[in-house]
């Protein structure tokens, strides 16, 4: 059994005990502990199950590599799956749950897939779930889903609140152990701006537990020392509880700090995510221990030697009353000597190397503990728990020698440098021999803007496991990254150590029993036999044998499993593990929140919702909002008892009839001035522009250089060198960095500035015949049809406004657009609707607008176009000038494609039933295409009920179109037979103007 | 003619910060040819201040003058002088080759006042607002969160804002919710 020691650990506070719960139970533990180590000293060793056997899992590590330990971590609106337990601080009132089990976490149901594990072997579900096709969909897939699966999706919306913030440094030192240390204090005192980050909760990493001296002081002395001297110097910033997830290009890193997750109530932000920009990044990351790939090595009881002693030394929790130690190194006999130093037993130490003469192994043998050399485990035994170990000589075939009780296995199987903050922006790693891992190759580093290595990996992260060497690696790293001279490193000492023996499997010649019972990756189920089975079926690529089997492929991205699943692929198919490779490492090293990507963008601030000035009335007088682009803008004005459609009508049949209101602050507005604006617009525009007088408006298409339409609107002459082009909302900033695109890179010659004014006014469509007495009404300037003509602008005073007011008509009636500053928008609009009282002005949306411009015939950026149409697709070859050398898009509009008749053109299309056509809809033509599909003719671009007209109006491309008159064509529908509509003029209203020209 | 209204009406918020609608303020964009000593004359003559080097901000509350881009300046006064200052200019540099808008009503100022000014707004903007590396006198055009934004900073840390008319609900809410009394980062 774990439990806790009466005294000791380093991290706890006795004198604070804490209540939690793990599966409906309550438990004890203290300050200071993580959920992982309160469980432990609760005797709580099973904690979960595995992914896709249900077999029993145990706490194996003590950091962010945990495999098993996953937790469903709180309740209702703040519950999150897949928590880790060994990262989780304790908190009172913590409610956890166990994953993947079903009844109970003790009694699984879906173990029975362990006892049919072997019909269950890598690529099972490729091979059996794909033949019948369909099975796949309605059997298979929904009870694998069922079975298969770690935590429950979060059901309520999260309440708490996340961050983002930047910061700017010379040197990013990832990692706070001793290594980071060194390297960010040698960085800042060269007067470097310094960030120094640390995943967990405190500073000093492995080597406060290992012991040491740094400096003629013990670790944990120097730690603090230097800890001191760090939060001294102003040029440095020191965060814990704050993980670098990524590196990116350019120096960009991404930190994730949790500061409210042990305290769930707290207000503020709970996780912050740091968005750095640092000119080098020190990645000071440690490394992570290996398990030794052994029969049962997958069963509770059976931990990483590391976290033995880390649970022993920071938390007083002991993983078992007898612990056996299995190794192929020194490092494992640490741990002996910490639970020896804490007064418990220890069954024996199973060194699989023939000897040592290391300092370490000499101090355990005088401790009197019994050492087994050449020894491995054949099989660990237990169900729920380890009891017992059957010893093995490592390089036999498993025959079981002897078998040692006890309830706990510490194994060491070597340490990998953590290499990914290296990896994650393309640098390279080399195979080190000596100690069985891949490290940082430094001649291919990842490299920065100017060619040169941004990553500087420090300490153990750079293959440095000795005391001595990490620290004066370290300390020149930090150096190196500040650009400074390292000057005198900090001298260590380490004790002597004999050489490590890698050994990929236990025993060495395991029979194929064994090797079906030898655990790769605990979380996703994957056995040395599986990668076997991979290899033999002709797996090669890593890459692929990793997707093949799922190794590495859990919540965990292979922390554990990653080498000894390459060592296993290269032995299989006699490679050395170099010339495997490894996979690629990518970010996030561990997992970040959605909430911390998010940051601030949630609820009201989630996206920015642009606003008129007239906004609020809108919103107080029933507007039913339509977004268009960012903008919120009125698709109709409910009043009591109508519906959207009702009031649509409502807007369109009183605009017709008296006058309307249309909010048009929207549409951009980008003034155009110099020399050479004339002659810019006439390039602009494929109208001559140029001719235009002041005072007066144009109608204008655009396109692109492409020859494409790419938007529309009125210019207005402002005067001899100066222009005012109206723009469609969508294209106001578009259409800018259009102008400005051409002027910067191709006419930087020309005399042309612009200046987007969209912002600057409120504009309002007055509209109806009722428009100028409303406009009369207010009083001020002559707006007469003498004093402005249709197509006309004039600068005045309205009711006291200053305004701008072009006799501009996009509806077909007398119409007037009045530009006010905006901060007079609103005052202005209820002048209007207050004068236009009496004549029953009202409001009208986007869809009134629409439907009366449709009713016209006129185009409609977005419906008509899709950016395959050009302007002479639309009949708009009046507005294209003939006379004018060149305008962009006239050279792509004589590509023959663009050229030819077989375009489909635009008409206007009306049903014999008098319903509107479907949107969207297609022309059916004769015969069907290499697909079997029916071919088509045409399309529907616009349609909709005309309530001026009373019946559907609809407007189409249709090939030869404009020369097939009173032609009635089949569309389709989405449901029913096709629908009948006959080729008509696209103008159904009003096609001389009498109404506008008044 | 009413009052011109700011979409804040107002507005002001107390937390890390200090934040406060600054009310319709005077705005005019001026292009033109900044490295021609006629077009620095000019301005001169007309506004009383100098030309202001790349990313620098020149003048006192009752003018100042800021450089947006290299052939674009945005001359800052009170709303109600703009109108006027805006045919000043536009006579002063009517000789050249130059563009002078009245943009009073395009944007809105917002304060943001206190210790934490800088904190505040670096959870905002990917800009280095570090006091090295944004002292008082420069402007940065950048964003903040998904909008465009322009900000600076005085000689007591405090800082303008200033953001388009359209997003001004927007940016007071993202600042609101950044100066939360129980966010410090304590960074700066």
């Amino acid at each position: 059994m774990s439990f806790r020691l009466p005294s000791g650990g380093r991290l706890i506070d006795r004198d604070k005990q804490i209540t939690f719960q793990f599966n409906d139970k309550y438990l004890k533990g203290y300050q200071g502990d993580t959920l992982a180590s309160a469980l432990l000293a609760n005797d709580r060793m099973l904690v979960g199950r595995s992914f896709k056997y249900h077999r029993p899992r145990g706490i194996v590590a003590s950091g962010a590599e945990e495999p098993n330990a996953l937790m469903n971590l709180g309740k209702s609106d703040r519950f999150e799956p897949n928590q880790r337990a060994t990262v989780t601080q304790l908190y009172d009132g913590l409610y956890a749950r166990s994953q993947n089990h079903w009844p109970s976490l003790e009694f699984d149901i879906g173990w029975i897939n362990n006892l049919l594990s072997s019909f269950l072997p890598a690529g099972f579900y490729y091979k059996m779930f794909i033949h019948p096709r369909h099975a796949w969909k309605y059997i298979f897939e929904p009870f694998i889903r069922h079975s298969a699966g770690l935590g429950a999706a979060p059901t309520k919306p999260d309440p708490d609140t996340y961050e983002h913030f930047y910061a700017h440094t010379d040197v990013l030192v990832a990692g706070g152990g001793v290594a980071g240390l060194a390297a960010a204090r040698s960085a800042a005192r060269s007067g470097a701006q310094v960030i120094l980050v640390e995943q967990s909760s405190h500073w000093g990493g492995r080597a406060v537990v290992d012991g040491g001296e740094i400096d003629g002081k013990t670790a944990s002395e120097w730690v603090a020392d230097t800890i001191a001297e760090l939060e001294a110097m102003e040029n440095v910033h020191l965060r814990r509880d704050c993980a670098v997830a990524g590196v990116y290009d350019h120096g960009y890193v991404l930190g994730y700090e949790r500061l409210g997750d042990a305290a769930p109530q707290a207000t503020g932000p709970r996780h912050r995510l740091w968005r750095i920009r640092a000119k080098r990044i020190v990645a000071a990351t440690g490394a992570i221990e290996r398990p030794l790939s052994f029969a049962g090595n997958d069963l509770p009881g059976v931990m990483l030697a590391g976290a033995v002693r880390d649970y022993a030394a920071n938390y007083g929790v002991i993983a078992g009353k007898s612990t056996l130690v299995v190794t192929n190194n020194d490092d494992g006999y640490l741990t002996a000597l910490e639970l020896v130093r804490s007064g418990q037993g220890v069954a024996a130490i199973l060194d699989a190397r023939d000897a040592s003469d290391g300092a370490l192994v000499k101090e355990a043998k005088a401790a009197g503990i019994k050492i087994q050399f050449g020894r491995g485990i054949a099989k660990a035994k237990g169900v729920n728990r380890v009891h017992s170990v059957a010893v093995c000589k490592q390089s036999g075939d498993g025959t079981v020698l002897s078998d040692i009780p006890c309830d706990a296995v510490a194994m060491s199987g070597g340490w990998s440098p953590v290499v990914h903050l290296w990896s994650h922006c393309g640098g390279k790693l080399i195979w080190d021999d000596k100690g069985a891992f891949f490290r940082p190759d430094h001649s291919r580093p990842p490299t920065d803007q100017d060619g040169a290595a941004f990553v500087v990996p420090a300490g153990a992260a750079d293959g440095h496991f000795m005391l001595d060497a990490l620290i004066e690696n370290a300390h020149e790293a930090g150096a190196k990254a500040a650009g400074a001279e390292p000057g005198k490193a900090p001298a260590a000492f380490a004790p002597k150590t004999g050489p490590l023996a890698p050994v990929w499997q236990m025993p060495e010649g395991a029979r194929a029993t064994l090797k079906r019972k030898t655990w790769l990756d605990f979380q996703n189920d994957v056995k040395v036999s599986d990668v076997e089975l991979a290899a033999q079926e002709g797996y090669q690529s890593v890459e692929h044998t990793k997707r093949y089997t799922t190794l590495g492929m859990a919540t965990d991205q292979g922390k554990l499993s990653n080498i000894n699943g390459l060592a296993a692929l290269s032995h299989a198919l006699g490679a050395a593990i170099p010339d495997v490779g490894t996979t690629t490492f990518r970010p996030p090293y561990t997992p970040v929140s959605m909430g911390a990507l998010a940051g601030e963008a949630r609820g009201p601030i989630f996206q920015p919702i642009r606003r008129t000035a007239m906004h609020d009335w809108h919103q107080e007088n029933g507007a039913h909002w339509e977004p268009v682009g960012h903008w919120r803008r009125p698709y109709c004005f409910r009043r009591k008892g109508e519906n959207v459609e009702t009031a649509v009508v409502r807007e369109v049949k009183n605009t017709r009839q008296s006058v309307g209101l249309l909010d048009a602050s929207t549409l951009g507005k980008i003034i155009v001035k110099g020399p050479d604006a004339g002659r810019f617009l006439d390039m602009m525009y494929t109208n001559m522009m140029s001719t235009l007088k002041p005072g007066r408006c144009r109608y204008g298409l655009m396109c692109s250089e492409t020859g494409f339409l790419i938007d529309d609107g009125v210019v207005a002459r402002l005067d001899e060198d100066s222009f005012l082009c109206h723009t469609t909302t969508g294209g106001a900033d578009r259409i800018h960095a259009h102008m400005e695109e051409w002027l910067q890179t191709e006419w930087w010659d020309w005399q042309v500035y612009t200046a987007n004014l969209t912002e600057q006014f409120a504009q309002i469509a007055v509209v109806g015949p009722k428009a100028r007495a409303t406009l009369e009404k207010l009083g001020g300037m002559d707006i007469s049809a003498e004093a402005l003509p249709f197509m006309a602008w004039a600068d005045g005073n309205i009711g006291g406004f200053e305004a701008r007011v072009f006799r501009i008509s996009f509806s077909g009636e007398l119409s007037y657009e009045l530009a006010v500053p905006a901060g007079q928008g609103r005052a202005f609009w209820d002048a209007l609707l207050e004068a236009g009282g009496e004549f029953g002005i009202a409001p009208y949306g986007t869809e009134a607008l629409h439907i009366m411009r449709a009713e016209k015939g006129f185009i409609m950026i977005g419906d008509e176009t899709d950016g395959t149409v050009i302007p002479q697709d639309l009949g708009l070859h009046w507005a294209i000038s003939k006379k004018k050398d060149d305008y962009l898009g006239k050279r792509a509009q004589a590509r023959s494609h663009m050229a030819s008749n077989e375009r489909w053109q635009l008409v206007g299309l009306e049903t014999d039933d008098g319903k509107p056509l479907e949107d969207g809809a297609y022309a059916i033509d004769k015969g069907v295409n290499g697909n079997g599909q029916a071919n088509v003719q045409g399309r529907v671009t616009s349609t909709y009920h005309s309530p001026t007209l009373g019946r559907g109006i609809a407007m189409g491309l249709v090939r030869h179109g404009p020369d097939r008159m009173g032609e009635v064509l089949q569309f389709t529908t989405t449901a029913g037979p096709p629908q009948l509509a006959r080729i008509v003029s696209p103008v159904f209203f009003d096609p001389e103007g009498e109404k506008q020209n008044v | 003619m009413s009052d011109a209204v700011s979409p804040l009406d107002g507005a002001s918020f107390d937390g890390l910060v200090k934040l406060r609608d600054m009310g319709p303020t005077g705005m005019l964009t001026v292009r033109g040819t900044l490295d021609d000593t006629k077009f620095g004359a000019a301005l001169l003559k007309a506004t009383g201040v100098e030309l202001p080097g790349k990313l620098r901000i020149l003048g006192t509350a009752d003018m100042r003058i800021a450089w947006m881009s290299p052939d674009e300046l945005l001359v800052i006064c009170p709303y109600a002088q703009a109108a006027k200052m805006s045919r000043a200019l536009s006579d002063a540099l009517s000789d050249q080759h130059a563009l002078v808008v009245n943009v009073s009503d395009t944007r809105v100022a917002l304060s943001v006042e206190g210790a934490a000014t800088r904190e505040v707004l670096a959870k905002l903007t990917p800009v280095d607002v570090a006091p090295d590396a944004m002292p008082a006198g420069t402007i940065r055009r950048t964003r903040l969160a998904q909008v465009p934004a322009a900000f600076w900073f005085d000689a007591d840390g405090n800082a303008t804002v200033i953001a388009f008319r359209s997003v001004a609900a927007y940016v007071f809410d993202l600042l609101q919710s950044a100066a939360h009394p129980d966010s410090a980062v304590a960074y700066f």
